[in-house]
């Protein structure tokens, strides 16, 4: 069953991802979907920049634009954010706890699907009469008026993709609670398994009111119900309230994993244990905590009252001390320790300040009559890309480095990764930073153009430079990837040298069934605590060597998704009057559920690696490592 | 696991759905995911009661016009004794009284189509006042509620009776075990939800 060591023809690779059910592989599935997402949204970004270049521009016409607008925001954030980081969860979380897979594998292939089919639904929106063009938050008195079927199509898509995120959320909070390896408490955990944790937990309390709220836009728009539309007795401040309900949780389901990977990296690369572990945890929970009480402070000039927003702004405020608590830990972290600045270190270390002003931004529009002057001006898009692009995405960058060699077994190059990094830093501070002043001069927010008499054409210039150089980072990181998979140099491992938690103690690409033994955890950061006391094994193990069980892949999830996706059509489709879009509808939800019924009452036991397939497998390893010296020593480096 | 192990009664563990890893697994996972059912319904009753009694001008229907309790009340009564019978099909399971537990179920699915006999018939009676689901946005919101907790229902029943004819022939293993309960806590579940359907939109609905 070492399927490592195999050469696989093309067409067995592409059936073996097909039905992957092992958290590895679709890690990857979720790193080059999401990276995909990625170029498209950020392909939309440059001709948001290139339309809004000069005054008067007319690259693109106004309803386009609405629709670029839409969908780089919608795309970014749950195609393109979400899953990557969904990659790194599923790619790390298990190892870091010392589990064989996550609790549900077969749900995990699922959440995956689900997510790639509601993603290429909403995208063939492009090609199938127009994308949705109420903005990402999709207002229901802007959406219900949109004509055509863009609106449909992101409800769905959503929906669609929604359900594979709650699912992900799930599977990762059991896997975290059951299967944690012997030693390893919840005090024990690495910061990027907390904030995992966290952030799941976050997927599993917001995404329901997201979905409840996109099924009530459905509804309106395809089957004829009322919750938005005033003449009926409907109420469209509902959709805000759901929207936001999820929105806010959704940026600390955005933030907390790209925390738990800059913590992950300041520890590492200042070769220190964290500091003050413990107040980390408690501000991810308290963060976690504080997100659902929020959501209020984007719906401001609603005319919720000024009880209601003395309240929600007072909440808001109170989110800045378990952030800021985080803040000073990192700087202790770095503070004194063995600091190497590797490309993961820079992008930490830039991090710091980039997401400090962007949190700064955010608390002075969380002062609630301010927040009237700033509301819908190019200040709250500057707040929220300092916190997405200087938190997130530069964990993204950060995290792809850092865990790359786990993922695929090569380094990447670390001169283009400084290249990469210098082209999109200072790209993005030239982007954003300038539109603060934009805002605050006046430019209203997904205004598709201006005039010149109205002075903000040198800003505009200027933040359209710096979204060049932003792309040209991106390319280079690009050619780095090709070029890294081309030269296909393998890594050992512990490639950083540093690493601290259990993942850097097995191979990369570890293993299929990743720990031959479940490793014992004798205290946080494991895998460094072995290191320190000489033992040259890697870890001391809580079990001895014995046939181990693991789960057979499946074809089933990736039809369950692919019914789903055909009675999407056919929903939508329906209002037309087309005859044939009901029993697409009927057709598709029959596929789903039968093969959800499939699921349930065949048998699926999985299979046994017998302790002599293991034995042989761990020669094969040692083997590969031996040679991995040998070449070391050679000076092939 | 092996799916040819027999058990008796004094072999067979206390807590058969949480015996082995996948058991538990399932265990903690169904429990997160009814955690998210209840945001769900949280979020239906919101919008329920924002809307209730809201419409176009002139709006012949309100809460306290349309619902009767009668016939509630026994849809109510029915759906918490079928909890029950699910209840004493949960006790034979850990007992390992295979036929026993199988008539509990049975019972608990013949009062559950009992219950949604009923619901139909309700939503008919509606439909037929011109309370369609186009209505209003109150009938909208109505329809939508209790219709998911209805969609629940039929749900649980297909679980329940898929259940219990696959595994007619061969009885409990440890296989199945987890999924009988788990089928058994989603009833649970439904029947929780009708408690506050009950109240929320009947019985406030009827006082005004």
């Amino acid at each position: 069953m070492s399927s490592n060591s195999q050469k696989k023809g093309f067409g067995a690779t592409i059936w073996d991802y097909l039905t992957t059910v092992d958290h590895k592989k679709i890690a990857i599935l979720y790193l080059i979907s999401g990276g995909f997402f990625f170029l498209v949204g950020g392909v939309e970004a440059m001709m948001i920049r290139i339309q809004l270049m000069k005054a008067g521009n007319d690259f693109l016409s106004a309803g386009t634009y609405n629709e670029v607008l839409t969908m780089h925001g919608t795309t970014m954030i749950f195609l393109a954010a979400m899953p990557i980081l969904l990659a790194f969860m599923n790619a790390v979380s298990p190892l870091q706890i010392g589990a064989r897979d996550v609790a549900f594998p077969f749900l995990n292939s699922l959440g995956f699907w689900l997510f790639f089919f509601g993603g290429i639904f909403l995208n063939l929106s492009w090609f199938l009469g127009g994308a949705p063009d109420a903005g990402w938050t999709n207002y229901a008195s802007l959406a219900l008026a949109s004509e055509g079927h863009g609106i449909d199509f992101y409800s769905l898509g959503l929906t669609i993709s929604g359900f594979g995120t709650l699912i992900a959320g799930i599977n990762f909070l059991v896997t975290i609670i059951n299967m944690r390896a012997p030693g390893m408490t919840y005090m024990r955990m690495p910061l990027f398994t907390w904030t995992t944790f966290v952030a799941s937990a976050l997927i599993l309390l917001a995404f329901p009111p997201l979905t409840v709220g996109i099924f009530f836009m459905v509804f309106d728009r395809l089957f004829g119900a009322n919750f938005f539309d005033v003449t009926m007795g409907g109420n469209t401040i509902i959709w805000e309230h759901f929207f936001w309900i999820f929105g806010h949780p959704e940026v600390y389901i955005l933030i907390l994993p790209a925390f738990g990977i800059f913590s992950e990296i300041f520890a590492i690369f200042s070769r220190k244990r964290l500091f003050g572990y413990t107040a980390l945890v408690f501000a991810t929970i308290l963060i976690g905590f504080y997100g659902f009480m929020v959501w209020a402070h984007h719906m401001f000039t609603v005319g919720l009252g000024p009880t209601a927003n003395a309240v929600f702004a007072l909440a808001t405020m109170i989110i800045a001390v378990p952030t800021g608590i985080k803040i000073f830990n990192w700087l202790l972290t770095i503070w004194g320790g063995n600091i190497s600045f590797t490309v993961p270190m820079i992008y930490a270390v830039a991090f710091i300040p980039s997401f400090v002003a962007g949190g700064v931004t955010g608390v002075m529009q969380a002062i609630a009559p301010l927040d009237y002057q700033l509301h819908d001006s190019y200040f709250i898009v500057a707040h929220f890309h300092y916190v997405i692009v200087g938190g997130v995405v530069l964990a993204i960058l950060a995290g792809t480095h850092l865990y790359w060699p786990k993922m695929f077994g090569t380094m990447l190059s670390e001169k283009l990764g400084k290249w990469t990094f210098w082209f999109f830093f200072i790209g993005f501070h030239l982007t954003f930073f300038i539109q603060h002043f934009l805002g605050l001069m006046g430019m209203p927010r997904r205004v598709y153009t201006f005039g010149a008499d109205q002075g903000w054409d040198l800003f505009n210039a200027i933040s359209s430079a710096g979204a060049l150089l932003m792309a040209i980072g991106i390319l280079i990181l690009l050619v780095n990837v090709v070029m890294t998979v081309m030269k296909g140099e393998r890594v050992g491992n512990d490639p950083w040298g540093d690493g601290r938690t259990l993942e850097w103690a097995i191979p990369s690409p570890p293993p299929f069934y990743n720990f031959a033994q479940t490793p014992l955890v004798r205290g946080l950061d494991p895998y460094w605590i072995e290191k320190m006391e000489g033992n040259k094994e890697g870890m001391v193990y809580a079990e001895p060597l014995g046939d181990i069980h693991m789960p057979n892949g499946s074809f089933i999830p990736f039809v369950i998704s692919l019914g789903m996706f055909i009675a999407a059509f056919g929903a939508m489709y329906h209002t037309d009057g087309h005859a044939w879009a009901l029993p697409v509808l009927i057709g598709g939800l029959a596929i789903t559920f039968g093969s959800m019924l499939v699921r349930s009452l065949k048998d699926d036991l999985g299979f046994h690696v017998t302790k002599e397939e293991l034995i042989a497998d761990n020669e094969r390893i040692q083997r590969e490592a031996r040679a991995l010296e040998g070449g070391k020593k050679g000076g092939l480096k | 696991m092996d799916l040819n192990k027999r058990y008796t009664p004094q072999t067979w563990p206390d807590h058969p759905e949480t015996a082995t890893l996948e058991g538990k697994n399932k265990f903690v996972g169904f429990w997160l995911l009814l955690a998210a059912e209840t945001v769900t319904f949280a979020s239906l009753f919101a919008t329920y009661l924002a809307l209730k009694d809201k419409g176009p001008s002139g709006m012949e229907f309100s809460a306290s016009g349309l619902f009767e309790l009668p016939l509630v009340f026994a849809m109510t009564m029915i759906l918490l004794t079928s909890s029950l019978t699910s209840v004493y099909a949960m006790y034979h399971m850990k007992n390992h009284n295979f036929k026993a537990m199988q008539a509990w179920l049975g019972i608990t699915v013949l009062l559950g189509l009992a219950f949604l006999g009923l619901e139909i018939y309700e939503f008919n009676h509606y439909v037929h006042l011109g309370f369609g689901y186009t209505n209003s946005a109150f009938s909208s919101a109505f329809y939508t509620l209790v219709g998911t907790h209805g969609a629940h229902v039929v749900f649980g029943l297909s679980w329940f009776i898929a259940l219990m004819l696959r595994n007619a022939k061969r009885g409990l293993n440890m296989y199945n075990a987890p999924k009988f309960y788990l089928a058994a806590l989603y009833w649970h579940f439904i029947d929780v939800v009708w408690v506050f359907i009950f109240t929320v939109v009947y019985l406030m609905g009827v006082i005004g």
